[in-house]
């Protein structure tokens, strides 16, 4: 009695199971979905507060220092712009990030690190997850300015980029 | 033996019913068991509804715990010493726990009370008072952190307080032992007339939550017990019970119990702000700390005072009333409607109800039996509004669930019975585990009680828990009183004595929780708020190291030029500015307990090396997976060294 009670309890299950997996497998088969089901915007500038393009215009000096003020009180203590650290080296983020990546990243690095694959590879990579300093949307941009005008810096002056992945060439 | 199919088929029917008999059996169980458990399962990842705020009695703190799961989400630190906090260990909270005696570590916690506006419970602070060494405390609802604690002069067991007015006006708190006032060297045996009993008006500022000892009213010697101010139509008054009205000083046990009736002290607090305005005190020369935190500097100050204003209520008419009640009454508790004044003689066997509008009929009329010290005694018998008869044995306190429903603890019969308020008839009672002090029901003593559950507070729990040695658990339990009869739901136990509770719902409170603080309001005059400035100074035989932490480095980790003898401050600040990343710090031999620092937050210990060598440092809260990574060496060298003082942090 128990037995069979048993016995169809987990046949059904098996039942639904299966049913649940091709339907699944209809869906992933109609499209081919980002990883973590995130969409190609998300995909190219980051999880976040930011979720469409930004028109920027020329480097802000005022925001530069702002920027730089903040960057150095919340941000220096994993970030140098040379070297790597705790986390990867600050010079070019600039030039390899969308400006809405960067700030999403900034903004939002718990879910950056959980959900997307640039997130993820990077805390892989430093196993120390980004902290979340709680910059307002505008601390953000002036610490974007920032980092833009140290990559443009960097170009004037020929600095040479560290690696961000173990292993990279120089 | 064979068997023919046929009586094969009648055993196996035989069998199947047998079964199917006790699978019904079993699920029914289950079934009842499951339904009682469903009501205190909160999902993983799911709040609770409600907050509960239990004091430790003798461990001197207010446990957090969650209704009705009854899981247990943080202990504050309040009068005694913890490690795991550095409260009363590191710099800036030593002088929380200042009083006019010194230093002192310890403390009995009894009474939480919860902040009201208009008589509702809002959320604020909550209060609670030291019993050995007299002090109040108040401790903020979204920090979840003790912030001020007040001494009480002239004042010993402090014992019938903290009590919050129905606009949190005043928090007022009663003495429990009669002693000289001012102290001294007396004969104990001249108790009588000689000791006083200081009841104190703590006045609270709206905006802070700052209290200031406004007055005392100095009552006769007897002992005071448990107060409870008016609500609503009694908003204005407040009620003592007392004991010892003999004014007995020796084997209190049998000769503090030999009228038949104590009193109810009812005490015209308006009539008081009055006497108060027109000047009839006299100033009295005292002694009392005033410690206050402050969230910005991060940091406690001390503070002694030096006067206090006093009341003699024997010269003052219409400030003090003693309602006549029987035996040693403890708990004194008013409903809701501000209408009844519940009274639990502990040794009598019924539960006497006191009415306010008969109480003010009878002062009007002037209708008094006698006075004690000038202050009047009204007839028992004028001011009785009924008497709960026969409920049980040793009446204790009695909460109210806001639907015309009093539930009255036992404590020598180990139950709670719920009686209805007017017809005074008993409508259920059910057993506690054992020996049942105070009960809380969310909102119970106020004018809008939450009446989903009651928590039973219980002084004995031997055979109900797996035992450990011979101190065994302290313990709370959860009944349901949402219908006619009460339901048992839960056993949890509790950090030491759950003496007394106080319950509010937890939407009122967690959406104002403080995440961190913030770094550009830190005010500590040695937050180091950026890795760019830290630095390490000498200042004679003081070192004062500015450091900084963030997952997972201590900046600076290596450090040179201290030397023997040295007294070496940390003043470590966390700079990360994220929810729930704490980091602590900790140093080989040094003599006082970790740091554990919120974000934002500075704090200080001090370390002073005996020995030379290079002794390391560590972070103590598992802050990221480098946490283990996250360390740091202080060089000590002779006394006569001339090494200098150098700091870096990789080598820069």
């Amino acid at each position: 009695m128990k037995l069979i009670t048993l016995l169809s309890i987990l046949s059904l299950s098996f039942l639904i199971a299966c049913g649940g997996g091709e339907k699944k497998a209809e869906q992933e088969a109609a499209k081919p979905a980002n990883p973590n089901g995130l969409t190609d915007f998300e995909m190219e500038h980051g999880i976040g507060p930011v979720k469409e393009e930004l028109q920027l215009g020329a480097i802000d000096p005022a925001k530069v220092a702002a920027g730089e003020k903040t960057f150095k009180s919340l941000c220096a203590p994993c970030h140098k712009l040379d070297k790597r650290l705790v986390g990867p080296a600050q010079r070019y983020t600039a030039d390899r990030r969308s400006p809405e990546f960067i700030l999403n990243m900034i903004m939002n690095p718990d879910e950056m690190t959980k959900r997307h694959p640039t997130g993820k590879k990077l805390l892989a990579e430093y196993l120390a997850p980004m902290s979340n300093q709680n910059l307002t949307l505008d601390q953000a941009k002036e610490v974007l300015d920032y980092l833009r005008s140290v990559a443009k810096e960097g170009h004037e002056k020929n600095i040479e980029a560290a690696p961000i992945f173990s292993g990279q060439q120089k | 033996m064979k068997l023919s199919f046929k009586s094969f088929l009648i055993l196996l029917m035989f069998g199947l019913s047998l079964a199917i008999v006790s699978c019904q059996q079993g699920s029914g169980n289950s079934a009842l068991k499951s339904s009682t458990a469903e009501k205190v399962f909160v999902a993983p990842g799911e709040y609770d509804e409600f907050y509960a705020f239990v004091s430790g009695g003798f461990s001197g703190q207010l446990a957090v715990y969650g209704l009705p799961s009854g899981r247990l989400f943080k202990i504050i630190p309040v009068f005694s010493v913890d490690g795991e906090k550095a409260w009363g260990f590191n710099e800036e909270t030593k002088p929380m726990l200042e009083t006019s005696y010194g230093f002192i570590p310890w403390d009995d916690s009894h009474h939480p009370d919860i902040s009201q506006t208009n008589g509702v419970l809002d959320g604020r602070w909550v209060f609670i008072n030291g019993n050995n060494t007299p002090r109040i405390a108040r401790i903020d609802l979204t920090t979840f952190e003790t912030v001020e604690i007040i001494e009480l002069p002239n004042s010993a067991g402090n014992h019938s307080s903290p009590y919050v007015t129905d606009n949190t006006e005043y928090v007022i708190a009663g003495t429990r032992f009669g002693v000289p006032v001012p102290q001294r060297d007396i004969s104990i045996n001249d108790y009588k007339g000689n000791f006083k009993g200081a009841l104190s008006f703590i006045k609270i500022d709206q905006e802070t939550g700052g209290m200031d000892l406004s007055f005392q009213i100095l009552m006769p010697g007897f002992d005071y017990d448990k107060a409870h101010p008016g609500r609503g139509k009694s908003d204005g008054w407040m009620f003592f019970t007392t004991y010892n009205v003999e004014e007995a000083n020796t084997l209190l046990e049998i000769n503090a119990s030999q009228r038949d009736k104590d009193f109810i002290a009812a005490v015209n607090w308006k009539k008081a702000e009055e006497y108060i305005k027109a000047g009839k005190f006299r100033t009295m020369k005292t002694k009392y700390a005033h410690n206050v935190y402050n969230d910005e500097t991060h940091s406690a100050t001390s503070t002694m005072k030096t006067e206090v204003r006093i009341l003699d209520p024997g010269n003052l008419p219409g400030l003090v009333y003693f309602l006549p009640m029987p035996k040693s009454p403890h708990g004194c508790d008013v409903d809701p409607s501000g209408e009844y004044i519940v009274g639990s003689g502990k040794l009598s066997a019924n539960v006497t109800v006191h009415s306010f509008p008969k109480m003010m009929k009878a002062i009007k009329e002037k209708k008094f039996d006698g006075e004690s010290y000038g202050i009047p005694i009204l007839k028992f018998e004028d001011v009785l509004a009924g008497v709960v008869e026969q409920p049980g044995l040793g009446p204790l306190h009695t909460e109210f669930d806001g639907k015309g429903n009093a539930y009255t603890s036992f404590f020598i019969s180990s139950e709670v019975v719920k009686w209805k308020l007017g017809t005074w008839e008993v409508i259920d009672r059910k057993p506690t585990y054992y020996s049942v002090g105070h009960v809380m029901i969310p909102g119970g003593n106020s004018q809008k009680p939450f009446g989903k559950y009651l928590l039973a507070m219980n002084k004995i729990t031997k055979d109900r828990f797996l035992p450990t040695g011979p101190e065994v658990t302290q313990s709370a339990q959860l009944y349901d009183i949402t219908g006619d009869k009460m339901e048992l739901l839960l056993d949890f136990p509790t950090v030491g004595e759950p003496h007394y509770a106080a319950g509010i719902p937890a939407d009122l409170i967690k959406a104002k929780s403080k995440k961190f603080f913030k770094l550009d309001e830190n005010k500590h005059p040695y937050a180091t708020k950026s890795q760019d400035d830290v630095k390490v100074v000498r200042d004679g035989k003081d070192v004062h190291i500015y450091m900084t932490t963030i997952r997972s480095h201590f900046a600076p980790d290596n450090i040179e030029g201290v030397k023997v003898g040295d007294r070496v401050y940390f003043h470590v600040t966390n700079i990360e500015q994220d929810y729930d990343v704490p980091h602590g710090i900790a140093m080989i031999g040094a003599n006082t307990s970790e740091l554990l620092i919120m974000p934002g937050q500075t704090e200080t210990f001090v370390w002073e090396p005996k020995e030379v060598g290079v002794w390391p440092f560590y972070c103590t809260d598992f802050c990221s997976a480098l946490h283990q990574e996250m360390q740091g060496y202080v060089r000590v060298s002779p006394r006569n060294s001339k090494i200098k003082l150098s700091w870096s942090l990789d080598g820069e």
